[in-house]
């Protein structure tokens, strides 16, 4: 500085390449170092998928009831076997409601029919089948199918009998599109990407930004000319790549293991994970923007990204069986539009008609979680 | 450097008439958090090629400050330039101009110290593959160079401040911050550190180091003087020193009757302040009094009184108005102590193992009844880990410990009865009351209700935390806390007291304090055991241990370890002195062995 220049003026770059490549830089080799990192980008998309894949099935079968035959006679003894004749019962007989009561208690059954003694004497006078069905009411759905399916063997039954089967007006031939086997692994393992992309985007996010602030390093990154666009870009960036992988890898496992077609492009696929990213990041760094602690923000990001993608996004529970408040508060959640996608582009195909609008909900809900992120994080400590 | 145009050119700081050579000036500076006055109007100015010493107790406001600087934290009224830019309006200049190094090491500790490095020149706009020469000369400057390819994160607490400091000096800063760097270093890179800020403002950079400690501000060119976001002193630290001229005295050899000719000296109207220097005992009058009555406390204990040259904390504890008096009502209440046995704590070969790291080895040493007991050692030496077998709260891997004659394998639930601990950390509850905390800890110590109650009576007097009963732990002055903590330690009256770091980050009147509740236990037979970081503490101590490497490596009262490290370049050795020697000795042996 001389006597008679002015006060030099020192412009920063809001944007600089070289300072965003050497923090996207630091965050991969963190990221590369850190086991945890990879534990829940890689390992826990595959420990997900195969428990949606294997473990949790909506689809009823072998439901175990018991059959209890009091009646000795012969007519009772064939209703009793036509319930052995079907693929969804595993039946146990036996002669006393005593013997399976208990079964039922200890949850071995699910339900049981009973056969009484004068079955056959009421059977004759009016021609009407007695029959008792008692199953297990802490699991609804399960005990509706077992008492409709029973009373389903039991009219087979009495038509078989009867020799008279009532011919409907209508010959009803249903067929199921999209998923014919109505298997329900295929509608479970595409939603299940949304699941894992909200791990990684959410959880991770909120987690690695609040360790910044946690450890200290925080404070010195931001004394250094990298402006906020720059730190939170350099931060999302490696992470954005880790989701994309994690669903390629999720994708790959779909198609290649678990059977599940992937009737639209990979392009279109990769298109849409790429828009969810924005408000699966969006809300990571607006959680970690309001705590600052590791720990408040992986249950924030338990709480408002996991469980809502979990319950409200209709991989698991189908939104339109939710009562209407609830039902509008699905539109809130960034997973609700992917899960719809998703179903639509492995089971169905490229129907843009669908991708559009979903398209356009998560990347305006990630645009306001990044709106109020930046409000929340300014160059200063306070 | 000249710069006097800048005012003119900057309307921003017009207003101040800016001389020469200012780095940084602080305009009428507030900042409140909450209803803490972190900072309290205040005005100072920081010159180039100076080295300027933040000086003050915790909470005093220098962290507050020094963020303001850097441009973090935004005052609430006032304004501060550096290098001439303001640090809210300019706030992104300031950022290219100035290096700063946080008090909790900030780096990345998953990262190798060139990956740091190299990260940091490209925050910093430099091209890191074109200036390998800076890389060279800062590697070489702070030692680093053997250490390229090492994570911070398994740096020692010394190497950590030198890799901070490297990375804060990318794109040489015109000013440079340095918050506590000599915090959690030992006295050894201590020395470096100051040799390498030397260097720099050689060169012309305005270095700020802002410590706790006051034994560093002497070593400062000029000092800004801190209490509770007050400025009390600016300028070099001899004026304030001087003040304190024919002031400051030393009772020669007293040896053992040194703990109570304290406390009749710390009782004398004429004497403002008093602590323990290995077997003698140095006081500071109050301004304007007369020998007359230390000279007669001198003359009824046959020992010499000779004048010393004052030091900069007997200025700062002047500048507050005195220590605390020399009785310590904590002790009085209590009755003499009766053990069976002489020794009260002792260990033998102990030895501690985490996987194949050895945290502590082969430590042998017994405690009299009524000593204090110091342990001392860099970062990393054991200290806390042999504390910790001592008082049960470890298993060592091979070697025994015993406490009151109890062995702590066989008996540990009698033989912690006989034992208080106060933590480092703060280790009450925070969801409990002052009250509640009180009365947890006596009756987990099982208290009969009558004795409970007369105890917390008594504590809540002693330790003056009428006021607080209902207040959370957690929201008291750090000297409070400190107190609280104490008081729950004692609740249980027990024959041995373990201390880990009881006073760091409390400000030296609290410490004062302290110590006299301290010292007045130990003669009423109270043993006790303490760690400690600062080097003036450990005279207070009858013997010291120093732990280095994991090893005992000496073992003496502070007079001989102090005789011990005297040559010819050093007649008199401090504390830290003796410390530095001892570990250098202790590391040359190493050498030689491999």
């Amino acid at each position: 500085m001389s006597n008679t220049a002015n006060q030099e003026q020192i412009t920063v770059r809001r944007f600089d390449p070289v300072r965003f490549l050497a923090l996207v830089r630091k965050e991969s080799l963190q990221a590369m170092r850190d086991p945890s990192t990879l534990l829940i980008a890689l390992v826990l998309p595959l420990i997900l998928l195969f428990l949606f894949a294997y473990a949790v099935s909506l689809d009823v079968r072998h439901v175990r009831i018991g059959v209890v035959l009091e009646s000795p006679g012969a007519i009772a003894r064939t209703l009793a076997e036509a319930f052995s004749g079907t693929l969804y019962l595993d039946v146990t007989y036996a002669h006393d409601r005593r013997e399976v009561a208990e079964k039922l208690v200890s949850g071995e059954l699910r339900g049981y029919v009973v056969i009484s003694q004068n079955f056959e004497q009421y059977f004759a006078e009016t021609g009407q089948p007695l029959v008792q069905i008692i199953t297990d009411g802490s699991q609804p759905n399960t005990a509706n199918f077992v008492a409709n399916y029973s009373q389903g063997v039991i009219q087979t039954w009495a038509a078989d009998l009867t020799g008279i089967t009532p011919i409907p007006a209508v010959q009803l031939e249903p067929r199921y599109w999209f998923n014919p086997e109505l298997a329900s692994r295929r509608a479970l393992v595409p939603g299940a990407i949304a699941i894992i992309m909200t791990i990684i985007g959410t959880l991770l996010t909120a987690l690695v930004v609040a360790r910044e602030w946690e450890r200290g390093t925080m404070e010195v990154i931001l004394s250094t000319p990298s402006s906020v666009l720059e730190i939170l870009t350099g931060k999302l960036l490696p992470y954005f790549v880790l989701g994309m992988l994690s669903t390629l890898m999720a994708a790959t496992l779909a198609v290649f293991l678990f059977d599940v077609p992937l009737r639209g492009s990979l392009l279109a696929l990769l298109l849409l994970s790429a828009v969810f990213m924005i408000p699966a990041l969006g809300q990571g760094l607006l959680i970690s923007s309001l705590t600052r602690n590791q720990f408040l923000a992986s249950q924030l990001a338990l709480f408002s990204g996991y469980l809502p993608a979990f319950m409200l996004s209709g991989f698991l529970f189908e939104i339109d069986a939710m009562p209407a408040p609830v039902r509008a508060i699905t539109w809130l959640i960034p997973a609700r539009y992917f899960v719809s996608s998703l179903k639509t582009i492995f089971l169905a195909g490229d129907i843009w008609g669908v991708f559009i609008p979903d398209l356009i909900g998560m990347a305006t809900i990630g645009l306001v979680f990044f709106l109020i992120a930046q409000r929340h994080t300014r160059k200063s400590l306070e | 450097m000249t710069s006097d145009m800048d005012a003119a050119a900057d309307p921003s700081i017009s207003t101040i008439a800016t001389p020469d050579n200012a780095a940084v000036v602080i305009d009428q500076l507030n900042k409140s958090f909450g209803n803490v006055h972190a900072l309290h109007n205040l005005s100072a100015r920081i010159f180039y090629g100076c080295l300027t010493g933040l000086v003050g107790p915790d909470g005093a406001g220098k962290t507050t400050l020094l963020r303001i600087l850097i441009g973090l934290l935004k005052p609430d009224s006032g304004h501060a330039t550096l290098a001439g830019f303001d640090t809210v309006t300019d706030n992104d200049a300031i950022h290219v101009v100035s290096g700063y190094m946080p008090q909790r090491f900030g780096l990345y500790e998953d990262l190798s110290v060139m990956e740091n490095m190299r990260l940091y020149a490209q925050l910093r706009d430099m091209d890191a593959d074109h200036n390998t020469d800076l890389f060279a000369e800062l590697l070489d400057f702070t030692r680093l160079a053997p250490f390229t390819k090492r994570l911070a994160g398994k740096l020692s607490g010394g190497m950590k401040q030198k890799l901070g400091l490297a990375c804060a000096l990318m794109a040489r800063p015109k000013v440079l911050l340095l918050d506590e760097p000599g915090v959690g270093v030992d006295p050894v890179s201590r020395q470096d550190l100051w040799r390498m800020v030397q260097v720099l403002t050689d060169e012309g950079m305005a270095v700020v180091w802002s410590t706790a400690y006051l034994d560093e501000a002497e070593r400062c060119e000029s000092v800004l003087l801190l209490n509770q976001g007050k400025l009390l002193f600016d300028g070099p630290p001899q004026d304030l020193t001087a003040q304190l001229e024919g002031r400051s005295f030393r009772l020669e050899n007293v040896g053992a009757q040194r703990r109570s000719i304290l406390t009749e000296a710390l009782n004398l109207d004429s004497v403002s302040d008093g602590v323990i220097q290995g077997a003698g005992v140095r006081v500071v009058l109050r301004v304007g009094v007369s020998t007359e009555q230390i000279q007669a406390l001198a003359d009824q204990a046959q020992v010499h009184l000779v004048p010393v040259p004052a030091r900069f904390e007997d200025a700062f504890i002047d500048l507050l108005g005195g220590g605390p008096g020399g009785t310590s009502t904590l002790a009085e209440r209590l009755p003499p102590i009766e053990l069976g046995s002489d020794i009260a704590v002792s260990c033998h070969n102990l030895t501690k193992r985490f996987g194949d790291f050895t945290a502590t080895d082969n430590v042998s040493f017994e405690v009299r009844k009524g000593e204090i007991f110091g342990l001392l050692g860099p970062n990393g030496a054991g200290k806390s880990t042999t504390f910790k077998m001592l008082c049960g709260l470890l298993k060592p891997t091979s070697g025994e410990a015993h406490v009151v004659g109890l062995d702590l394998r066989r008996a540990p639930g009698i033989a912690k009865a006989q034992l208080g601990y106060m933590a480092q950390k703060f280790s009450l509850y925070g969801l409990l009351s002052v009250q509640q905390n009180l009365e947890f800890s006596a009756g987990v110590y099982g208290l009969d209700k009558v004795t409970r109650r007369e105890r917390i009576a008594e504590m809540i007097n002693i330790f003056n935390l009428r006021n607080w009963l209902s207040a959370a732990p957690g929201s008291l002055p750090l000297g409070h806390k400190q107190r609280l903590a104490l008081a729950c330690a004692l609740m249980h009256r027990p024959p041995v007291l373990f201390l880990d770091e009881p006073t760091s980050g409390v400000d030296p009147i609290t410490r004062r304090e302290f110590w006299t509740h301290i010292n007045g236990l130990a003669r009423k037979g109270v043993t006790i055991m303490v760690t400690t970081h600062f080097m003036d503490e450990a005279e207070y101590c009858d013997r010291v241990a120093v732990l280095y490497r994991s090893r005992l490596i000496a073992l003496d009262t502070p007079d001989t370890l102090k005789k011990n490290a005297a040559n010819t370049d050093c007649s008199d050795p401090t504390m830290e002195d003796a410390f530095i020697h001892l570990i250098e000795t202790s590391a040359l042996a190493d050498e030689a062995e491999a």
